[in-house]
């Protein structure tokens, strides 16, 4: 069947009532979970969980902006335009899995979403209904083994342990890459699926030493693909890690592996695989990021499903992307255990005729947590509980992550780095994990550890250069909006602490950020020298003391936290964008 | 004969110190052509080497380049093109103080297929640009440099 044949049959798939409308709207306050399988094959997608064993508080972005080709497209639209785009209704359970719309009182009425006990009760069932294991695949996007104390003192072992029993038959990668290369391979042996990665190779000189690689042909340090078969069918299943771990996180635990997109080199493969497998469909397993799987999806044919994360965007209906010969679907199923993606394909006779997709919201207290799973998680925390439960303080603010520019867990911490380091201003990097803290609530060491648990924790104070201040924030500005997403890493805009700006994000590189002041107003001058504290470096190692410590000690000498005022920067050119709220 | 990739390899490292010779004349062109290694435009580089500042883009070359440079000091390029009568495969950097990186000559009846690594001093425009029977057939790419870091 050729992509055209393909592209009718999808269209007549629609038609017929085979794919459904987009979105899904349940006004009942009870999650629907019982999801009979249509079609013949069903695959569970799950990405981007950071290591969150327990239900946790994740409160949505309300700024995600998108410009250019992005400006008013899926993912970048928050709140009440976000429901309206998803015809999903106000004040409905789905309305507070999506968005952060009453965040604060739905978290309340519904409690806390994902753990791997209540995801694995529901991977069970989901599998059950599709006829078990042989018929239904479940697949990890990754950022799996990193987010957690627990995942971090063991060196992302617990969560390999807790992949195995959750039954993860395939995953690809990108925090997992800041392990130690030996950990890497060493938790690999251990996990039980295949992990996948078209786009990770051994750098020449690595290859010439002769160290570890899947294939030394092709310098693939994994494999890059795998074919299962399901129903007499075939399915490929293509890994694509996230391509700028090199660049976004430290090369000096994995000097010898090479990354990036590598679209000219994923479109030979899908072409090889064509012809010399003739699957029913490809699947690209990926870490790109929403907006790098939407151009790619326009660039490379021959992709049925891309199966998205990166970018933490919970998206309850797909994007549907043309391309020169046919169409891919793009999805992307959020983070921290919140969702599980559900895909139901309907193979025949070699080919693809038709699909069904939900990204079902995870809410604890309507799941019977797996008593297996309950066992292991306690088995992993029990040595631990002691440190973890230790409450630092009590919160009157909802602490959150969660935004372009800043968020009340930053700001938080650029106050303590600022406090403890006794700088005049912060840096926070502007991670997309972290979970949330509701308002009243103790604020955990757990916590802390949630919002800054990396292999590379340091933290450090020196002086800089206004200007030098300055190039920083338009290197970060440019990595979030450049107009090509290829030349985007996801993540969000670095956290400042102490100082204040003004951004364009339409204006040239070296051009978005302007009339930076530091908290008294008073002007940031080029050649002038600031005491700056920050924590995460990338190219080195930092001096100082890991940021948690540095946390903790300042949440210890705090009675209650309340965060009255972000460091967030004016923006401009923001006007009519669905991708905020002003 | 199946060969694997680092016996391959170490087959090379054995041949290059075996090549002196061949090397020789490589050096005399270099010596020819210092006017357009030497320029500090684009376009003066261009008018040195080729005479003229008009390419025609074209979709017959095959440019990899890494998008975001993982490291600026080694970035890994690689031309190739099925074009007829390949005569020189040059690679430019708009923004580098001497935008001319690299020239490579291609015998008759060799495979145009190159790479290389090139030094990035910032974020620029790499451009291969391809002789082929008098024509210059020319693809380029952005490659970012970044400071890194504040990932996902």
């Amino acid at each position: 069947m050729n992509r055209r044949e393909f592209n009718r049959l999808l269209v007549a798939g629609a038609v017929a009532g085979i794919i459904p409308k987009t979105g899904f709207a349940l006004s009942q306050v009870k999650p629907n979970y019982n999801i009979p399988q249509k079609g013949n094959a069903r695959l569970l997608h799950i990405t981007d969980c950071h290591a969150q064993l327990n239900p946790v508080y994740f409160r949505e972005p309300d700024v995600n902006l998108g410009f250019h080709k992005a400006l008013g497209r899926t993912p970048h639209i928050v709140g009440e335009a976000f429901l309206k785009k998803n015809n999903l209704s106000k004040n409905s359970l789905e309305a507070h899995a999506f968005t952060y719309l009453n965040f604060n009182s739905a978290a309340k009425e519904y409690g806390k979403v994902g753990g791997f006990s209540h995801l694995s009760t529901l991977v069970k069932k989901l599998r059950g209904l599709a006829g078990g294991e042989n018929n239904s695949l479940l697949l990890d996007g990754g950022d799996t083994w990193q987010g957690s104390a627990t995942a971090y003192w063991s060196r992302g072992k617990d969560m390999v342990q807790a992949a195995n029993l959750l039954g993860v038959d395939i995953m690809t990668g990108h925090w997992e890459f800041t392990y130690q290369d030996e950990e890497v391979f060493s938790n690999i042996d251990d996990f039980e699926g295949e992990f996948l990665a078209q786009n990770i190779k051994l750098t020449e000189d690595a290859l010439f030493e002769g160290k570890q690689t899947h294939d030394e042909d092709t310098g693939h340090v994994f494999k890059p693909y795998i074919i299962r078969e399901i129903n007499g069918q075939r399915l490929a299943i293509i890994g694509q890690a996230f391509p700028y771990t090199p660049v976004a996180n430290p090369k000096r635990f994995i000097p010898d592996w090479t990354f990036g997109i590598r679209n000219q080199d994923l479109q030979e493969l899908i072409n090889a695989i064509k012809v010399d497998e003739k699957p029913a469909a490809i699947i690209l397993l990926s870490h790109n990021g929403m907006d790098v799987d939407l151009k790619l999806a326009s660039v490379v044919t021959g992709i049925d499903f891309i199966l998205g994360g990166h970018t933490h965007d919970g998206v309850p209906t797909p994007v549907s992307v043309k391309n020169s010969l046919g169409t891919t679907i793009v999805t992307n199923a959020g983070s921290n255990g919140k969702f599980l993606g559900v895909l139901d394909l309907n193979l025949q006779d070699g080919g693809l005729k038709g699909y069904e997709y939900r990204l079902l919201p995870v809410f604890s207290n309507f799941i019977e947590p797996d008593k297996q799973m309950n066992a292991l998680i306690d088995e992993i925390r029990k040595p631990h509980l002691d440190a973890l439960q230790e409450e630092l303080t009590v919160t009157e603010t909802l602490l959150y992550r969660r935004g372009n520019f800043n968020g009340t867990f930053d700001q938080l911490i650029c106050d303590a780095l600022r406090h403890e380091l006794n700088a005049q201003i912060a840096l926070s990097p502007g991670f997309r994990w972290g979970t949330t803290v509701l308002p009243g609530e103790a604020v955990t060491f757990e916590n802390v550890m949630d919002q800054t648990c990396i292999t590379y924790p340091e933290t450090y104070a020196r002086d800089m250069l206004g200007k030098e201040i300055k190039a920083i924030l338009e290197d970060v500005a440019d990595n979030l909006f450049h107009p090509d997403p290829f030349y985007q890493q996801g993540g969000d805009m670095v956290r400042v602490g102490g100082m204040n700006y003004i951004c364009d994000p339409m204006a040239k590189p070296g051009n978005r950020i302007s009339n930076m002041t530091l908290d008294s107003d008073k002007a940031i001058m080029p050649n002038k020298t600031y005491k700056v504290s920050g924590w995460a470096t990338v190219g080195s190692k930092a001096p100082g003391k890991p940021i948690w410590d540095v946390v903790a000690s300042y949440l210890r000498s705090q009675k209650t936290i309340n965060i009255s005022h972000l460091n967030s920067p004016v923006l401009k050119n923001i006007d009519n964008n669905p991708g905020i709220v002003l | 004969m199946y060969i694997t990739r680092r016996k391959f390899l170490n087959i090379l490292t054995v041949s290059t110190a075996a090549c002196a010779t061949l090397l020789a004349p490589i050096t005399t062109w270099a010596a020819w052509a210092s006017k357009a290694f030497n320029a500090t435009k684009l376009d003066d580089a261009y008018q040195n080497l080729f005479g003229t500042t008009t390419l025609t883009a074209s979709d017959k070359i095959v440019l990899k380049l890494p998008k975001i440079a993982e490291n600026g000091g080694a970035v890994p390029v690689s031309v190739k093109t099925d074009l007829d009568s390949v005569e020189t495969i040059n690679i430019f950097v708009k923004d580098n103080p001497n935008p001319l990186t690299a020239s490579f000559h291609i015998p008759e009846g060799t495979i145009a297929d190159i790479s290389t690594r090139i030094r990035l001093a910032q974020t620029s425009t790499v451009t291969a640009v391809i002789n082929a029977g008098g024509k210059l057939h020319s693809a380029s790419q952005e490659v970012k440099v970044t400071i890194g870091g504040c990932g996902g």
